[in-house]
């Protein structure tokens, strides 16, 4: 892998300006990172997005910070991953370490409490645009296989409340199966 | 020695909260308010809130915030840092694998399977976040005739800035906090 230490700059810049403006979950981040990696700088494929996610998703610790390190390092090696993560801890570090000292004031502020219900349905609309793209592309592979994993998978999570992990673990068990059948075949063809 | 204890503590929670930040709270409160007493449980709930209210990942929001409540910033790096070696340590073991052995055939094959999940996985969360937004509510709870016009209103203009005009992301979401507040205050509900 190259290194581009020029791209440390912005790599830092980016993640410290998404870390400071995500309101919400994990996924919401990892939606506005695939938006600023993939479609804006261009430095990942969204294929490679996808992945990280699931790899993300599957390791111990918060989801933001394990997606840092991992981008990271693919664009810088250890280094890269140190100055993604500090990117993505210190404006919560610094808000908090503020807001601590009066939090009172903070929790029961009528216009902060508002502004963060609308926020909602800016935030939902940015995982939405990024959803209406990546299923797309799952669609386009035109696998039936995929297809319905990514609809089985939406309501078993969204539904039915099954755990993201459950979900990505089954869905390996899938993809090793799925290893195995397109093995034999090609063992097949071979004899 | 109370710095060391918030630091191993952290270190654990970093450890053991698999999938997600809600995972990380009740491992919080086992240490900082069960095991160690370094905080009552009434204060351990204002967390939870302040750290829902901020932007940032809920884990990073309370080990700075229990660090700045019980030792200043010292405890505040030492919590936060504690909280992150073992993702540092375990992703970056996962990273390195993962662009070693991505192009293998076989192994995209596999990863070929999770990707559909994660996009179900990325979906569900939007939908969580829409019913939130739209009815204040969870799904089993929604009642159609609280949605509410302002948040359907923003949301439907925001996508369509979004898809239309590709609109910065970040912009909509600190624009739709703006809007929407002071739509709600010249209602005069605020």
């Amino acid at each position: 892998m190259k290194k581009d230490y020029s791209k440390l700059w912005i790599l830092f810049k980016s993640m410290f300006i998404l870390s400071a403006c995500t309101f919400g979950g994990g996924f919401v981040i990892v939606s506005l990172m695939k938006k600023k990696y993939v479609e804006e700088l261009k430095w990942l494929e969204e294929e490679e997005m996808l992945d990280v996610t699931a790899i993300t998703q599957s390791a111990p610790g918060p989801l933001p910070v394990n997606a840092s390190v991992i981008i990271g390092y693919r664009i810088c090696g250890v280094v890269g991953s140190l100055t993604a993560i500090l990117g993505t801890i210190l404006p919560p570090m610094v808000i908090i370490s503020i807001i601590s000292l009066f939090y009172e004031q903070f929790r029961t502020n009528p216009y902060i409490a508002t502004a963060l219900q609308v926020m909602r349905a800016g935030v939902a609309a940015v995982i939405f645009d990024v959803v209406i793209n990546l299923a797309g592309n799952v669609v386009k592979t035109r696998r039936i296989l995929y297809i319905a994993m990514m609809i089985i998978a939406f309501i078993a999570t969204y539904l039915l409340d099954v755990s993201a992990m459950l979900v990505i673990f089954t869905c390996l068990g899938i993809g090793l199966l799925d290893l195995a059948v397109t093995l034999s075949k090609k063992k097949g063809t071979v004899a | 020695m109370l710095l060391l204890k918030l630091f191993f503590s952290f270190i654990q929670v970093g450890l053991f909260s698999v999938g997600g930040g809600y995972a990380a709270i009740p491992l919080i409160q086992e240490q900082i308010v069960n095991i160690h007493e370094l905080m009552t449980l009434e204060e351990f709930s204002d967390l939870i809130t302040v750290a829902e209210m901020t932007p940032g990942p809920i884990s990073i929001n309370s080990a700075t915030f229990v660090g700045m409540r019980i030792a200043g910033i010292p405890g505040v790096l030492l919590c936060t840092i504690g909280c992150i070696i073992p993702s540092f340590c375990i992703c970056l073991t996962l990273a390195h694998f993962y662009y070693k052995y991505r192009s293998v055939s076989g192994v995209q094959v596999v990863l070929g399977a999770m990707r559909p999940a994660v996009v179900a996985l990325i979906a569900s969360a939007g939908a969580s976040i829409l019913m939130l937004g739209l009815f204040q509510a969870e799904l089993q709870e929604i009642v159609l005739g609280n949605i509410r016009f302002v948040e359907l209103g923003i949301f439907i203009v925001a996508l369509f800035l979004l898809r239309k005009f590709k609109m910065n992301a970040i912009t909509i979401i600190l624009g739709s906090g703006v809007v929407g507040t002071v739509i709600y205050a010249l209602m005069g509900a605020i």
